[in-house]
C-alpha cells in the first residue's frame, strides 16, 4: 500500500459525525479542494488535543494524511473559533443553516471558487455582531448567484418586460420575479414594492451598505420567505436547519413558544 | 450490513449469532466471531443468562415519567430518593451522562435526560428531544435551578442555548457547567476558546490579604455568579 499523502490546508469545519466510540468524521470546506471529509481521532475523549481545533463552525489549519479511504487529521491549529457565534443560539442556528446550504450544494473534492470566502465572510459578520437574519439573507443571495440561480430582478421571467417595483410576484421555480401582467402564475407569491427594492439593493451592494438600510419586520419576513423558497428550489430539497431557526424564534417569543 | 458464511464452513445458527454481534456498535467481524465462539463454548447457563438479560432489557425497562432516564420502576430510584434535592435538576443528553455525573459525587439534585442534542442537519430539532417533559416538570415540581450539563460541543451548546432561551423567562435559575482545561491536559495544545473560557472563569487561589480575598474565593466575575466552583450562569442576563 502506498504511504499516505500529506496535505496541508486551511478549512472551515461544517459539521461532525460520530465514528466509533472516540472518533468523529469532520465535514470540511477548503479554499482549494472544495468539500472534504476527514477522521479526527479521539476527539470524543475529554483530554483530546484535537477536539477544540476542529469544532464545527470554526476555521482551522489542518495537516491531513490522505489515504485511499478517508483522510485522517494529523494536526490541527485553530485559526478562528467564532466564539460569539457559538455562545449565542440565534447566531449558531444561522451558522448551521449556512453550513447546511454549503454541504448540500457541494460535491466532494470539487473546487467551489469563491464559496469559501462567502461562507467565511458570513461567519465573520455573525461573529462581529451583524443582524443574524440579514447576514443569512445576504449570504443566500450571493450563494444563489454562485450556484447559477441568481434571481432575475430586472425583467419579468415570463414576458421579459422591464420590472417596476409595484404589482410583482416572486416565482422561485422560474428563477425570479413575474411582472403585473404575468403574476397570475399559481406557483408565485406576491412581492411587495419595499421587498422588491430591498432585494435589488442587496443584489448589487456590499454587506456594509445593506447593513445600513432600515426596513420593517414585515419586509424582512417577506424576503426570508422568498429566498428560502429560492434556496430550496436550487437545492431541490428542504433545508432542515430552517426549522430550527423557527424553533429558536418561537422559544424567544414573549409567550415562550412551544416545542411540540 | 451482514456477513455471508458458506454453510459448509459455518453452521447456520453460529453464523446468525456472528451476524447479530456484528450489528452491535463498535463490534467488527473478528470481534463478532470471537464473541460467538465464546458463547458457543460457554456453559449453557451462561448463554441462558445472556439471552435472559437481553430479553429483560427489552421487556422490563421504560423511561422514568419524571426524569426520562431508563428504569425498571417508575419513578426511578433517583427520583424516588427522599435524600435528593428535587429543586435542582441537572439536564444531560444521554442516560450514560448520569453515571458520569454520579461518579463525580458532587450533585445531590435530580436529573433530566434529553435523549440527544440538537443537530438540525441530522434531523434532530427541539421537538425530537424530551424538552416538553422538562417544561412540565418545571411547572409542576417547584424546580429552582436547572444545571445544563450538555456536552461542550456545538450541538450541546446549541441545545443549552435553546433551553436557556426557552426556560430562562420562566423564573428558574439556569446554569451551565463551567468550561476550561481538562485535568491532565497541556496548555500548549489548548484551543483559543477553551483558554479564553478558562481565563474568564479563573478561580483565585491566593490573594492580597489587605484586599480581603481569601484563597479559594471566586474572581470578581465569578462572585456575582455564586462563588468558586459554581456553575457558569447561562441565563442571557448573566455572565456566560
Amino acid at each position: 500500500m502506498p504511504p499516505p499523502r500529506l496535505v496541508r490546508t486551511e478549512a472551515l469545519v461544517l459539521r461532525q459525525r460520530p465514528l466509533g466510540d472516540a472518533d468523529k468524521i469532520c465535514v470540511l470546506l477548503t479554499p482549494g479542494q472544495g468539500r472534504l471529509e476527514a477522521v479526527a481521532k479521539g476527539v470524543r475523549r475529554p483530554g483530546s488535543r484535537l477536539a477544540g481545533h476542529v469544532e464545527p463552525l470554526s476555521r482551522t489549519m489542518l495537516q491531513l494524511a490522505r489515504t485511499r479511504s478517508l483522510a485522517i487529521v494529523q494536526q490541527a491549529q485553530g485559526l478562528e473559533s467564532f466564539g460569539q457565534v457559538h455562545d449565542d443560539v440565534e447566531r449558531v442556528s444561522r451558522g448551521l443553516y449556512i453550513a447546511e446550504l454549503v454541504e448540500r450544494s457541494t460535491e466532494p473534492e470539487v473546487e467551489m471558487g469563491p464559496l469559501y470566502d462567502l461562507v467565511l465572510g458570513a461567519l465573520r459578520q455573525l461573529e462581529l455582531g451583524g443582524a443574524p437574519d440579514l447576514v443569512v439573507r445576504y449570504f443566500e443571495l450571493q450563494f444563489l448567484d454562485e450556484q447559477g440561480y441568481r434571481p432575475e430582478l430586472d425583467q419579468c421571467v415570463r414576458c421579459r418586460s422591464p420590472l417596476e417595483p409595484e404589482g410583482n410576484a416572486y416565482a422561485p421555480s422560474l428563477g425570479g420575479v413575474l411582472g403585473p401582467d404575468c403574476r397570475a402564475e399559481a406557483f408565485s407569491r406576491p412581492l411587495s414594492a419595499p421587498a422588491f427594492k430591498l432585494l435589488r439593493y442587496m443584489m448589487r451592494s456590499s454587506y456594509a451598505e445593506v447593513a445600513r438600510v432600515r426596513f420593517d419586520a414585515s419586509v424582512a419576513n417577506e424576503i426570508e420567505e422568498h429566498l428560502r423558497g429560492a434556496v430550496e428550489h436550487a437545492l431541490d430539497q428542504e433545508v432542515r436547519t430552517a426549522g430550527f431557526i423557527d424553533s429558536v424564534r418561537r422559544a424567544g417569543s414573549p409567550t415562550g413558544g412551544s416545542n411540540r | 450490513m451482514g456477513m455471508s458464511f458458506r454453510p459448509a464452513v459455518t453452521a447456520a445458527p453460529l453464523a446468525r449469532l456472528i451476524e447479530a454481534f456484528h450489528r452491535l456498535p463498535g463490534i467488527g467481524p473478528k470481534s463478532a466471531q470471537r464473541l460467538a465462539y465464546y458463547v458457543l463454548r460457554a456453559p449453557r447457563e451462561e448463554a441462558e443468562q445472556l439471552a435472559l438479560a437481553l430479553l429483560e432489557v427489552k421487556d422490563r425497562t421504560r423511561l422514568c415519567s419524571r426524569c426520562q432516564n431508563i428504569t425498571d420502576v417508575d419513578p426511578c430510584s433517583v427520583c424516588a430518593d427522599p435524600e435528593r434535592d428535587g429543586t435542582i435538576v441537572c439536564v444531560v443528553e444521554e442516560p450514560l451522562d448520569i453515571l458520569a455525573v454520579e461518579r463525580a459525587a458532587a450533585h445531590q439534585g435530580l436529573y433530566h435526560v434529553l435523549h440527544g442534542a440538537i443537530s438540525p442537519m441530522d434531523g434532530v430539532g427541539p421537538e425530537q428531544l424530551k424538552i416538553a417533559e422538562l417544561v412540565i416538570r418545571l411547572e409542576q415540581d417547584g424546580v429552582r435551578e436547572l444545571i445544563l450539563a450538555t456536552n461542550p460541543n456545538l450541538e450541546g451548546e446549541a441545545t443549552a442555548g435553546y433551553l436557556t432561551r426557552l426556560l430562562g423567562p420562566k423564573g428558574v435559575r439556569v446554569t451551565r457547567l463551567a468550561h476550561g482545561l481538562p485535568v491532565g491536559a497541556d496548555v500548549e495544545y489548548a484551543d483559543e476558546r477553551t483558554l479564553r473560557e478558562a481565563l474568564e472563569h479563573r478561580v483565585t487561589i491566593s490573594a492580597d490579604p489587605e484586599r480581603g480575598a481569601a484563597a479559594g474565593d471566586a474572581t470578581p466575575d465569578q462572585a456575582a455568579d455564586g462563588g468558586a466552583g459554581a456553575p457558569v450562569a447561562a441565563s442571557e442576563d448573566g455572565p456566560s
